[in-house]
């Protein structure tokens, strides 16, 4: 009972915080400096039509760089954590069979389709609305859509934890040819900049979007897989 | 045209707080209660979509009400012995 | 439009809040925090939406040179995939932990829990 009142007494001075916030809030008429200075600059500086791409891997790079490594982190604690589950059979939930001939027929069809999309939406990422973190979404649910449809099919931990690997370690290499070649870390200068809105533009941003996609649905399906196969050996 | 908009954002919004009611109502099962999550991630995806934020739109409908949905379904499987309260 | 958007992100911040003080299972409490995820998310982009202008990309309906005229503003949306992302990561995380749990007593009330307590 105390505790319902001290839950609604909480409640009540967050909703008032939040009540004042909203009754003072007016839309801007005109974009803030930092904004606007993104908005001119895009093009010249870094040639992407995305402007939203462009902030998350040139101009605020080395916050996505600590973001892939939250990812890698939370992948590798998932994986750990359930490890010692994976020995034994426990004998209380009954091991699901395989599903119809129909549903793993289509699936075989579909799981290359969905993986394609998802490449063209992580490859695309500069020109229209997209990028690595959708794309590697959608490569995440064809594996997803795998495990659904076979529930007995093993997927190889090692072939997703080196494909990880190796891709956060080009991403970083490639940050330090930026360094090295370029402006700074994560520079996008060091491939030609080409014309403005064709796919081969704005230097660096598809290699380097691409292996951020790559490495985010290699990190989901591994998480998901650890999820799933907990209790079968 | 923007008054069909308005429209349409009123109603996402009466449906967003509806579902989201359902979603922590301790009287509903708990496999209800996991779909209304993602049910609140996909209307607000569409919102998303009405405030000129694509990217923001298409990552919140794949991975807040697809992956998300999936995970919880995936441990409810392996814990079905404790999901009453 | 953005005064909708908002006040529905403060409502839903405010139901996962209520949802995961006062439910009891621990799957509940991880649904209330997601739909908390989702109003905070709402809250930020609906800060950045400005009347009567479009979304943040360059093609041929925004001509360059006046990009800064057309555009609403794309720093809350770049802020907003992170935290999208970065909330499955602690979701995945809090499942696995609840599972762990779950395997040491066979029960997922959170008041059974009771071995730090004094």
């Amino acid at each position: 009972m105390i505790k319902n009142v001290i839950a609604f007494a909480l409640l009540a001075a967050l909703g008032s915080i939040f009540a004042a916030l909203f009754l003072g809030y007016v839309p801007d008429a005109d974009l803030n400096l930092t904004a606007r200075y993104y908005a001119d600059h895009t093009a010249q500086d870094v040639g992407a039509a995305n402007v939203v791409t462009a902030i998350i891997v040139t101009y605020r790079g080395f916050d996505t760089l600590g973001e892939v490594t939250v990812l890698f982190l939370t992948a590798a604690i998932v994986g750990l954590v359930l490890a010692q589950t994976r020995v034994g059979n426990r004998g209380g939930v009954a091991p699901l069979p395989p599903s119809g001939e129909v549903l793993q027929t289509g699936t075989r069809l579909l799981a290359p389709l969905i993986v394609l999309f998802g490449a063209y939406v992580f490859v695309n990422g500069h020109l229209s609305p997209g990028g690595g973190f959708q794309g590697g979404a959608i490569v995440a649910s064809a594996v997803l859509l795998l495990l659904l449809s076979n529930p007995l099919r093993r997927f190889s931990h090692r072939l997703i934890t080196r494909l990880e690997s190796t891709v956060g370690l080009v991403y970083v290499a490639i940050g330090v040819l930026g360094v090295v070649l370029a402006g700074g870390f994560l520079d996008n200068h060091i491939l030609p900049l080409g014309d403005f809105g064709s796919l081969f533009s704005a230097g660096a941003i598809p290699v380097i979007y691409s292996l951020i996609g790559l490495k985010v649905g290699a990190e989901f399906s591994s998480m998901m897989v650890s999820l799933s196969e907990t209790e079968d050996s | 045209m923007s008054d069909i908009l308005f429209a349409m954002t009123l109603l996402l919004a009466a449906a967003i707080i509806g579902v989201a009611i359902m979603a922590v109502n301790p009287a509903r099962s708990l496999p209800i209660a996991v779909l209304a999550g993602g049910t609140v991630s996909l209307f607000s995806s569409i919102l998303y979509l009405i405030l000129a934020a694509p990217d923001v739109a298409m990552t919140e409908a794949a991975i807040g009400s697809g992956l998300t949905t999936f995970l919880f379904f995936f441990v409810l499987r392996r814990v079905q012995g404790g999901e009453d309260d | 439009m953005a005064h909708v958007a908002m006040l529905t992100g403060f409502i839903l911040i405010l139901i996962g809040l209520y949802g995961a003080l006062t439910n009891r299972n621990i799957l509940r409490m991880i649904v209330a925090f997601t739909v908390t995820n989702t109003g905070i998310h709402l809250v930020l982009v609906a800060v950045g939406y400005m009347p009567g202008r479009m979304a943040p990309i360059l093609d041929e309906m925004i001509p360059v040179s006046e990009a800064a005229n057309r555009i609403i503003d794309p720093v809350p949306q770049a802020l907003v995939l992170t935290a999208i992302v970065i909330g499955l990561g602690v979701t995945a995380l809090m499942l696995a932990y609840a599972y762990r749990l779950y395997e040491t007593k066979r029960t997922l009330d959170i008041s059974k829990f009771t071995d730090l307590k004094w």
